[in-house]
């Protein structure tokens, strides 16, 4: 399999790399146009703030290349938040790709959300073999609301999509190559859709 | 329900752990990466590793190490001591840590840690404070391992760190650290109240009631502990189950 991991320089690439590794998957990482058209799947990580990794994504014409992406698609963290409409932060024009729209947490809590929360309402394939109420991390400071493309779910206080999926695009707001066992079974889920 | 994050510290010198008591009297407690698998294999929520070796060499010696670290473990961590600029940030998170945490540059020139949040997102920003009380000047900022008093009082400067853009505070009462008798609840307290973002306390945990006693009490988001963990007084697992049972959210 032909699996590459989108690196636009504001993605923890290593991390996600490390976790496949940890799979006994090889992976590529690339922000080439044709590597990554040609890819059997996409992972697209991402880490940071949100104008500046789309202008990274549009300095390598990115922006125009990943909606016509028709393999399966795995967006993390600020890689699902990117795929999506818009985000607050910095009032950010995203990829547009997910129609949903990203909002800052509105909260009493401590923002960033960061830390191990519990997943309910596990929908999808991706999710195969996973309990609800199954614990993985997450750090964040914008979200998604729940809505007809969410397939899990978890609570800050209000509940709101821990992960996403539109046709071939899936995504998860957590990340899962740092949620230990959980999050190694969600990235193999991956890799067998 | 977001769960409260337990967090062991690994002190790193030439490779290898180290924990001073007091900030003195180094002892060893083992190989890093297997300690920090076997953490991980615990039930840790996250650790920490702390650079205190001084040579551009040795910090060398911590990127690899954190290369290591990052491809040996499925939890987040975070990487400090030493970080003086971006550009060290950036090698840091290349080798895959998760956050990075700035103390005494950060007081030096404060000025980085908005870099760093601009630059990397505030996310990965934890900034360190080390903490002293004495009657005549309150509690107050400690610069370079606790060595150096600066004139920041303490919640007024865990509010301007934030304003800043860090995304977590690591609070360690030097007054507390290595006594093994309880965390700085007060200050623990005033400090994660002042601040919208996560606040780890550290310094003090000797018993697993210290632990129940600074996530409830004093609202702490996270608590560290090192020597205890590593040389085993207290156990992660059997320490979450008695959280749990306080009534505490804890991921078990």
């Amino acid at each position: 399999m032909n699996l590459v991991i989108v690196d636009y320089k504001a993605g923890n690439v290593q991390s996600v790399l490390f976790a496949l590794e940890r799979l006994g998957v090889q992976a590529t990482i690339s922000c080439d146009f044709e590597t990554i058209k040609a890819a059997d799947k996409v992972i697209f990580p991402g880490v940071g703030e949100a104008s500046s990794a789309m202008a990274q994504l549009k300095a390598r014409n990115l922006d125009k290349l990943l909606p016509t992406l028709e393999q399966p698609f795995f967006g993390v963290c600020l890689g699902m938040q990117l795929l999506c409409e818009h985000s607050e932060e910095n009032d950010t024009e995203t990829l547009g790709i997910i129609p949903e729209k990203v909002l800052r947490f509105q909260t009493d809590l401590k923002v960033p959300h960061m830390g191990w929360n519990q997943l309910h309402h596990l929908q999808t394939p991706l999710f195969e073999g996973l309990q609800e109420q199954e614990y993985v991390y997450f750090v964040h400071s914008y979200y998604v609301p729940v809505g007809p493309h969410t397939i899990a779910q978890a609570s800050y206080p209000e509940p709101f999509s821990a992960a996403l999926q539109y046709k071939n695009f899936y995504a998860a707001q957590f990340h899962p190559e740092k949620s230990g066992p959980a999050g190694a079974q969600i990235l193999k889920n991956f890799l067998a859709l | 329900m977001l769960t409260k994050r337990i967090i062991p510290c690994l002190d790193i010198k030439n490779g290898r752990t180290v924990k001073g008591v007091r900030f003195e009297n180094i002892r060893d407690a083992g190989d890093p990466v297997e300690l920090a698998a076997w953490y991980a294999e615990q039930g840790a929520d996250e650790l920490v590793f702390l650079d205190i070796t001084a040579t551009n060499e040795e910090r060398k010696t911590f990127a690899a190490l954190v290369r290591d670290i990052a491809r040996h473990i499925d939890i987040p961590f975070t990487v400090g001591g030493g970080i003086g600029a971006v550009a060290d940030v950036e090698v840091l998170l290349q080798n895959g840590a998760d956050k990075v945490s700035v103390n005494s540059s950060a007081i030096r020139n404060p000025q980085l840690v908005e870099e760093l949040a601009n630059r990397f997102g505030s996310q990965c920003v934890t900034v360190a404070i080390d903490t002293k009380y004495t009657e005549a000047t309150g509690w107050k900022v400690y610069a370079r391992a606790g060595t150096v008093e600066t004139e920041h009082a303490t919640v007024d400067w865990a509010r301007r760190v934030t304003d800043l853009g860090a995304g977590e505070i690591l609070l360690t009462s030097m007054n507390n650290d290595g006594t093994k008798a309880g965390f700085a609840l007060d200050i623990t307290g005033e400090v994660a109240r002042a601040v919208t973002v996560p606040v780890i306390a550290s310094g003090g945990a000797g018993n697993m009631q210290h632990f129940a006693d600074v996530l409830q009490q004093a609202n702490a988001d996270a608590a560290l502990a090192a020597s205890l963990f590593h040389f085993r007084e207290l156990e992660v697992p059997v320490l979450k189950s008695f959280l749990k049972e306080q009534g505490i959210d804890v991921r078990v």
